[in-house]
C-alpha cells in the first residue's frame, strides 16, 4: 500500500524466520508485529481483540516464549524465529494441542482460538505436560475468551498437554 | 450398513468448522483486502451532548494520503437516509414512539461520546488517523443526559421526544392485578438495577465497501449475524442501492451475541463511500471504538411488588420499569424492554394478574439493544429475585416456594401474551438439586462459616421464550419483519448436498450441526455435506441468527426443505424401479420398493434427477433441489434451574463460586457437545454481568469503562467448571422438537449467582456487579444486621 510522505520515517531491515522460513523486509520503525504478520506476510491467523495487551488473541511465540504480538515493534523481533498459528500443524497434521482444542470443543467462533493454542504452547514448554485445572486457569490470565466459558479451553489444554507429553516420551524411547 | 456412516441426530460430533480455525485459517473480515483499498477512520463526539456549530476539515484534507472527508451534510447531498428502529412500539396514550433521527454521520447534533461526526477516507490508516486530527469541529457544548434516573428533566436530546421519552407502554391488566393485590396476605417489594453491559465479542467489527462501477453494484463485507436484514436495512430504508445492486456478505464472524445484528453507521458509510471515492474503503474497529459504539445490552431500572396469599401461593405481579435506550433507537431496541421483556414475566410460575410499564428513556450514551437473552433475562432477573425474596419473608425454602408455584399443566396461557406450549418445571428443579447436593449445603455452610467464609445457595428457574418468531404474531405487536427462516437443500449429480440458510454462525457450529442433520435424514456421511450461509448472493433471503433462532426456526426450514427433496427423489426412484411411487420406502440412505430387495442408493436418484433419462420429464422436472420457508407457530419456551453455590471471604470481598449446576430442557439436542459449550459460555456471561461487569458513564457521560483495563471481562480464573444437565420435554410446535440453547446461560445465571450472595450475605440488598468492594461492604455490616434482627 502507498505510504504517505511525512509518516514514512527511514526504514529499517530486519530479518526472522517465520514458520521455519527465513523472511527479509524493511519496513517503517513503528510497525508492529502483529501488522508486520498480518499485513505484509498475509499470516491472518494472528488476530487482533483489542489495543491494551489485554484480550491474547495476538500471541505468538517468539523464540519459542508467548508475546502479544501487538504490544512488540516488528523491528524487535529482528534476529529471532517467530511462531504464528499457521506454523503449529506438522507437515504430519495438527498438533496435539489443536487436535485437543477440536476434540474437546475448546472454541466457538475462533477468534480467540490462534492466542489460545500459542499460549497453551507456551504453557506446556514452561510447565510441563501434567497441568492441572486451576493452574492452567491461572495461566490464561492474558487471553480472553467470549464463547466458551473457558470450561472447555481448559479441559483441551490439559489434554493437549498429556498428549504432548506423552509424545515425548515415545520419541524418547 | 448406513449406520456406520450417518452421523446421527444427538451425536457429539466433533465441528467441521474447527479445521481452518485451529490452523489460522480462519476467514474473518478484517483478513480481508480488496485491491486499491483506502481506509476508514471515524471522528467521534468526544461530548455527550452538543451542537456542531462548524466542521473545518480544510487542512485535513490537504494532508498527504488524505482521500476524502465526509460529513452528515454530504449523506444528505446523497440523500442516505436514516439509520432504522423496526419495531414499533405503541405507548400506552396510543401514540407511537418516538423515533429520533439517526444518521450515520451527524448531522446538526451529536449525542453521545462515539458519536459519528466525520469519516476520514486515506490510503493508510495512519493517515487517516493523522488527518481526524486536524478537523476542527466547534461545538457548542450542552448538558449531557448521563442517568437514567433523571433523564426526564435533563436536556432534550431528540426534538420529537419531551421529556427524553421514546415511549410509556404497558402490558397486562392493571385493575386485575390490583384487585389479586388487594387480597394478598403478603406483598413482596424489590428495586432491581440491571446493569449495562458490553457485549464485546472478541472480533471487533469491521466493514470493507465496493462499488464495481461496470455493474453498478455493492458488495459490503461486514461483522453481521444477519446479511440480508442489513442488505433489506440498507437498501430500503438508508438507500445505499437498490437489493439487487448489494452483495452483503458476512463471512467468519468472531462471536456477535446481539452486537452484530444491527445496521451502525460504519457499514453504512464504508458501503456508500466506496462509491464516492471509486475505492473499496475498509473499517476495523479497535477495541475503544466497540466499548464506544457497539449497542449495549440491559441498563433498566425497575421496582416489583408481588403479591401472595397466606398459602404462598403467587396471586399478582406489578412491574414499573425505566429502560435506558441510549442517544439512538438502536435496530430492534425498542422489542428489548417491551415484548421480549414483559412476556416472560410470569416465569416458570402460575401467577394470575400481571402488569407491567415500561417507561423507554433517551441518555446520552451508546445506543442499547439486544445483547444474549434480550429482554429475557431481565425479566428472568427480576422474577427470580423478587420470589426468591418473598420466599425468605415468607419462611419458606426458596426451592419449595417455588415448586408450590410452578405451572404444572400445558399449554399455559400467562396474562403476558405467551402461551407455555410444553415443559417440566419440577424435573429441572429435582435434577438440579440432586445435582447440587441442596440437602448438603447447611453442612458445607457450617464447614465454610469454620474457616471464617461466609457460603451462600442461590437458584433461579428461568423460562425464556426462543424460536422467533411467528411472523404474524410479531406483525401484530409492531414488528416491521416476518421472523420465519428459508433454507435450500442443493443435491449434486453425485450425489453430496449443498444446504444454504439464511440463519449465520457466529461460532454455533453450525456447519457440523446442519449437515448432522442432513446426513441423519439422507443416510450420506457428514462429509458429503456443505452449509451455505453469509452471503446474499449465494443464499436465497433469510433472517439470520439471534434469539436462540437456529435450531427451531432455521433447521426446520431445512427439515421442510428435506421433506420436498425426500418426495421428489421417491417419484424419480419410482420410475427407475418400475414400482408405483406409494410402494417406495426410503430409509437409511436407500430407496427400496416395499417388501423386495430392488433398492437404489440415494446418490444413483440424485444422478438419474440430472441425467433425466429414466423418468418423463413432462411430468417431473429433472434436477434434485428445493427450498422451503419455515414460519413458526409458537415461540419456544427453554427453561431450567441453575443453582450457584458461592464461598466470600469477608475479609477481602472476593467471591469464589465454588459450584455452578446447570439443568436445561432445550427440548430434542441435535449435538450435546455443541448445547453444552453454548451453556457455558451464556453462564460465564450471566456470571460475568453478576460479578464483574458493568459499563460506566460518568455526569457527563464519558464513558469510564472504556477498555479491557477498565471494563472487567470474566477471566479463566474468575470461573468454575461447570455441572450441566439436562431434562427434556419435546418441543410440539416444530418438526425436530426443538426449543434452542443459545442464550439459557446469559438468562439463567445471573440471579442464582445474586441469590447465592444474598444468602451468604443475609440481605437483599446485592447489587450487579457485586465486585469484591461491594460485597467486602456487606460481609462487612453482615454481622450488625444479624445483631439487629
Amino acid at each position: 500500500m502507498p505510504e504517505t510522505p511525512d509518516t514514512a520515517m527511514a526504514k529499517i531491515s530486519i530479518s526472522m524466520a517465520v514458520n521455519g522460513k527465513p523472511v527479509s523486509t524493511t519496513l517503517d520503525p513503528r510497525t508492529l508485529l502483529v501488522q508486520f504478520l498480518r499485513e505484509k506476510l498475509l499470516l491472518t491467523g494472528t488476530h487482533v481483540g483489542c489495543d491494551t495487551s489485554q484480550c491474547g488473541a495476538c500471541v505468538v511465540l517468539v523464540d519459542g516464549a508467548a508475546v502479544k504480538s501487538c504490544t512488540m515493534l516488528a523491528v524487535q523481533a529482528d534476529g529471532t524465529s517467530v511462531t504464528t498459528i499457521e506454523g503449529v500443524a506438522g507437515p504430519a497434521g495438527l498438533h496435539p494441542m489443536q487436535e485437543a482444542f477440536r476434540e474437546h470443543h475448546g472454541l466457538q467462533c475462533g477468534f480467540c482460538t490462534p492466542g489460545m493454542i500459542m499460549s497453551a504452547l507456551d504453557m506446556v514448554a514452561r510447565l510441563g505436560p501434567a497441568l492441572d485445572a486451576a493452574t492452567i486457569r491461572e495461566n490464561l490470565e492474558g487471553n480472553l475468551c467470549r464463547c466458551t466459558g473457558y470450561h472447555n479451553i481448559v479441559k483441551a489444554i490439559a489434554a493437549g498437554a498429556e498428549a504432548m507429553g506423552a509424545g515425548a516420551k515415545a520419541a524418547a524411547e | 450398513m448406513n449406520e456406520s456412516i450417518v452421523t446421527p441426530i444427538g451425536a457429539a460430533v466433533r465441528r467441521k468448522e474447527d479445521q481452518r480455525f485451529i490452523t489460522g485459517k480462519g476467514r474473518y473480515t478484517d483478513d480481508m483486502n480488496r485491491p486499491g483499498q483506502a481506509f476508514a477512520y471515524f471522528l467521534r463526539s468526544p461530548h455527550a451532548h452538543a451542537h456542531i456549530r462548524a466542521i473545518d476539515a480544510s487542512a485535513a484534507r490537504a494532508m498527504p494520503g488524505v482521500v476524502a472527508i465526509l460529513t452528515g451534510a454530504d449523506l444528505a447531498q446523497d440523500k442516505i437516509g436514516d439509520l432504522i428502529c423496526g419495531w414499533m412500539i405503541t405507548s400506552k396514550d396510543g401514540t407511537p414512539m418516538r423515533m429520533g433521527s439517526h444518521p450515520a454521520l451527524a448531522k446538526d447534533k451529536v449525542r453521545y461520546v462515539g458519536d459519528h461526526v466525520a469519516v476520514v477516507i486515506a490510503d493508510t490508516l495512519d493517515a487517516a488517523k493523522d488527518a481526524a486530527a486536524a478537523i476542527a469541529v466547534d461545538y457548542e457544548v450542552l448538558p449531557a443526559v448521563a442517568d437514567l434516573g433523571t433523564a426526564d428533566a435533563g436536556a432534550q436530546i431528540h426534538d420529537c421526544a419531551p421529556r427524553n421519552v421514546a415511549f410509556e407502554w404497558e402490558l397486562g391488566d392493571r385493575a386485575t392485578t390490583d384487585a389479586a393485590f388487594a387480597q394478598a396476605a403478603h406483598v413482596t417489594k424489590i428495586d432491581i438495577v440491571n446493569n449495562r453491559l458490553a457485549p464485546n465479542a472478541m472480533e471487533p467489527r469491521a466493514a470493507i465497501g465496493e462499488y464495481d462501477p461496470g455493474d453498478e453494484a455493492f458488495t459490503l463485507w461486514t461483522t453481521s449475524q444477519n446479511p440480508h436484514v442489513a442488505r433489506l436495512v440498507l437498501s430500503a430504508f438508508v438507500g445505499i442501492a437498490p437489493e439487487h445492486k448489494l452483495r452483503v456478505i458476512a463471512p467468519d464472524v468472531g462471536g456477535g451475541f446481539g452486537s452484530k445484528i444491527f445496521i451502525y453507521a460504519e457499514e453504512t458509510v464504508c458501503a456508500w463511500a466506496s462509491k464516492r471515492v471509486g475505492r473499496p474503503v475498509k473499517w476495523t474497529a479497535d477495541r475503544s471504538e466497540a466499548f464506544l459504539s457497539d449497542a449495549h445490552g440491559r441498563d433498566h431500572v425497575s421496582h416489583a411488588e408481588l403479591a401472595t396469599d397466606a398459602a404462598g401461593k403467587i396471586l399478582g405481579l406489578k412491574v414499573h420499569t425505566r429502560a435506558n435506550l441510549g442517544a439512538y433507537m438502536s435496530t430492534f431496541s425498542s422489542c428489548v424492554p417491551t415484548y421480549l421483556y414483559a412476556t416472560l414475566l410470569s416465569g416458570q410460575y402460575a401467577i394470575p394478574a400481571i402488569h407491567c410499564e415500561v417507561d423507554a428513556i433517551y441518555t446520552t450514551t451508546a445506543p442499547v439493544d439486544a445483547y444474549r437473552g434480550a429482554g429475557r433475562p431481565e425479566a428472568t432477573f427480576l422474577v427470580e429475585r423478587i420470589v426468591d425474596k418473598a420466599a425468605r419473608e415468607l419462611g419458606l425454602d426458596p426451592a419449595e416456594f417455588r415448586r408450590r408455584n410452578f405451572i404444572t399443566t400445558f399449554p399455559h396461557q400467562t396474562p403476558v401474551i405467551m402461551n407455555y406450549d410444553a415443559g417440566d418445571y419440577a424435573a429441572s428443579l429435582d435434577l438440579a438439586l440432586e445435582m447440587a447436593d441442596y440437602k448438603g449445603f447447611p453442612a458445607r455452610r457450617a464447614e465454610a462459616e469454620a474457616r471464617g467464609k461466609l457460603r451462600g445457595i442461590g437458584l433461579s428457574n428461568y423460562i425464556e421464550a426462543c424460536g422467533i418468531a411467528p411472523s404474524a404474531a410479531v406483525g401484530s405487536l409492531g414488528a416491521g419483519v416476518g421472523l420465519w427462516e428459508s433454507a435450500e437443500v442443493r443435491v449434486n449429480p453425485t450425489g453430496n448436498v449443498e444446504v444454504l440458510t439464511g440463519s449465520h454462525s457466529h461460532g454455533q457450529g453450525h456447519e457440523t450441526t446442519f449437515a448432522q442433520l442432513v446426513s441423519a435424514r439422507l443416510g450420506i456421511p457428514i462429509d458429503q455435506v456443505s452449509v451455505v450461509h453469509g452471503d446474499t448472493d449465494k443464499v436465497q433471503f433469510g433472517m439470520g441468527t439471534y434469539g436462540s433462532r437456529s435450531g427451531a426456526v432455521g433447521m426446520s426450514a431445512i427439515v421442510k426443505a428435506l421433506d420436498k427433496v425426500e418426495a421428489k427423489a421417491k417419484k424419480i426412484a419410482a420410475h427407475i424401479l418400475e414400482a408405483a411411487e406409494g410402494d417406495i420406502e426410503f430409509k437409511d440412505g436407500k430407496f427400496t420398493v416395499a417388501g423386495t430387495d430392488r433398492a437404489l442408493a440415494f446418490a444413483e436418484v440424485a444422478l438419474n434427477a440430472y441425467v433425466a433419462h429414466k423418468f418423463p420429464t413432462s411430468e417431473i422436472e429433472p434436477g434434485l433441489k428445493e427450498g422451503a420457508f419455515y414460519d413458526p407457530t409458537n415461540f419456544t419456551f427453554p427453561a431450567g434451574c441453575h443453582i450457584c453455590e458461592v464461598e466470600v471471604d469477608p475479609e477481602t470481598g472476593v467471591t469464589q463460586i465454588v459450584n455452578f449446576t446447570a439443568v436445561d430442557d432445550f427440548g430434542i439436542v441435535i449435538n450435546p457437545m455443541i448445547v453444552e459449550g453454548q451453556v457455558h459460555g451464556g453462564i460465564a456471561q450471566g456470571v460475568g454481568q453478576a460479578l464483574l461487569e458493568g459499563v460506566t458513564y460518568d455526569a457527563d457521560g464519558q464513558l469510564v469503562t472504556g477498555s479491557y483495563m477498565d471494563y472487567t471481562m470474566p477471566r479463566a480464573d474468575d470461573l468454575p467448571s461447570f455441572r450441566l444437565g439436562l431434562t427434556q420435554t419435546r418441543c410440539p410446535s416444530n418438526p425436530l422438537g426443538i426449543k434452542g440453547c443459545g442464550e439459557a446461560g446469559a438468562i439463567g445465571a445471573p440471579p442464582a449467582v445474586i441469590n447465592a450472595l444474598a444468602d451468604a450475605l443475609g440481605t437483599q440488598d446485592v447489587p450487579m456487579p457485586a465486585t469484591p468492594a461491594k460485597v467486602w461492604a456487606l460481609a462487612k455490616t453482615r454481622a450488625v444486621r444479624q445483631a439487629a434482627e
